[in-house]
């Protein structure tokens, strides 16, 4: 008997992102609000980050309240109903729950079900991951509207009085909807991990662990701040160069450079790494925003629209990088 | 080809300086980098990739600690070649 033939799904030639959405934490938290239990000031904070403020979300605000918010206003903006998105990732480290995904959870919230729906865990690379997934979906035929979050509640994660990586944090979400296109609108992914370096960036104890020892604290974040500075600023020059060549571009072609926004010492190290022409505007959200994990570049991308810096249409290179360690770069056509 | 100490030293003077500002003839064996230089540990970081790139060795990030004076960096550098 001969086997029967099987479909197999093909979908649109090329993908692009069609409609972004960004959310902040609405507290302003300033260096002096938690420079005291770091023993640290306003002055040493801004030398060493670039940071001068952090947006927090206030208690009983969540990932998936944030993720919502930036996800309407992404599938506004791509001229979209709720009912067109048929598949939903959401990058986040800070939804509590082993089960279900908060990806599900999103996606009933707005109405889109039944769209597919998981969780992907790739700390700060996390939305470049996804958009990189969300590329491949769209062009397999797999999905034909992915919604795309990056979205974290980090003030959850972390203690008032570590100095190695909470005084950097804050919250919020960005969202995308990528989309069939006419043109190709996001460049090959080039991505990667380095578990080797998996304590680099880590929580303090695992969930077993504290629910073992009564003595022990509620986890929180922590990183080896100069092996991961020495990591981000150097190998990630050479990923971003990577993704450029992948999409057939040089850096004075580009418009706009969104690295997550980690450090600003980080940013200003990649773009002298990268030979980045003056021309090119660089997201530098993480002045006003603080890092927001996989948000960061959704945002610091949406600012850099909103003020004018750059246009609907201009190329724009992304990078993330993060715990894992992990990273993903792209170049997309900006919505 | 090994670099001599005073090789040494000259190309890490440069590369102080390039991060710094600071002028090469500051770069001196017996200054310290915080206390003599006020270099904070993000600089130390760059100027030991830079390092490690231009001399060809390799500085693990726990030996960095170690490296209290340009001194200290320069007998580091000198011995990894090896």
């Amino acid at each position: 008997m001969t086997r029967a033939t099987l479909n197999q799904a093909s979908g649109a030639k090329f993908s692009r992102i069609m409609g972004l959405g960004a959310v902040r934490g609405e507290l302003v938290v300033t260096n002096d609000d938690i420079a005291g239990p770091i023993d640290s000031s306003d002055e040493w904070i801004r030398q060493r980050t670039g940071i001068v403020t952090r947006r927090r979300a206030p208690e009983g605000v969540d990932v998936i309240d944030l993720s919502e918010q930036a996800a309407r206003e992404a599938i506004e903006n791509a001229g979209l109903q709720p009912s067109d998105i048929d598949a939903v990732i959401l990058s986040t480290v800070t939804w509590f729950h082993q089960t279900p995904a908060g990806a599900a959870v999103l996606a009933d919230r707005l109405g889109v079900t039944p769209a597919a729906a998981w969780d992907i865990s790739a700390a700060c690379a996390g939305y470049a991951y996804g958009i990189g997934q969300a590329d491949a979906l769209v062009r397999a035929g797999t999905a034909r509207h992915v919604l795309v979050v990056g979205a974290e509640k980090m003030s959850d994660f972390i203690d008032p009085t570590d100095r190695s990586i909470s005084f950097l944090l804050g919250d919020g979400a960005g969202a995308a909807v990528v989309g069939p296109s006419d043109f190709p609108g996001i460049g090959p992914t080039v991505w990667g991990s380095d578990g080797s370096k998996a304590q680099a960036v880590r929580q303090t104890h695992s969930w077993q662990e504290f629910k073992a020892d009564p003595e022990l604290e509620w986890p929180t974040l922590r990183q080896d701040g100069q092996s991961v500075f020495k990591w981000a600023s150097f190998q990630m020059g050479p990923v971003a160069q990577r993704a450029l060549d992948a999409a057939g571009v040089t850096a004075d072609q580009i418009q706009a450079f969104v690295p997550h926004q980690a450090n600003m010492r980080i940013i200003d190290q990649i773009i002298k790494q990268l030979k980045l022409p003056e021309s090119v505007a660089v997201g530098r959200d993480i002045a006003d925003t603080g890092n927001t994990s996989a948000a960061s570049i959704p945002l610091a991308t949406e600012r850099l629209l909103r003020e004018g810096q750059v246009s609907s249409g201009d190329l724009s290179l992304q990078i993330g990088f993060g715990g894992g360690l992990v990273y993903a770069a792209q170049v997309v056509v900006l919505p | 080809m090994a670099y001599t100490e005073s090789e040494i030293l000259e190309g890490l003077a440069e590369i102080v300086s390039e991060e710094t500002g600071l002028p090469t003839d500051s770069v001196q064996l017996d200054k310290s980098f915080t206390d003599d230089l006020d270099i904070d540990s993000l600089s130390m970081m760059t100027i030991v990739t830079l390092a490690e790139e231009k001399f060809s060795v390799r500085i693990p990030d726990d030996e960095v600690k170690n490296l209290a004076t340009v001194g200290d960096a320069v007998s580091f550098i000198n011995n990894a070649q090896a």
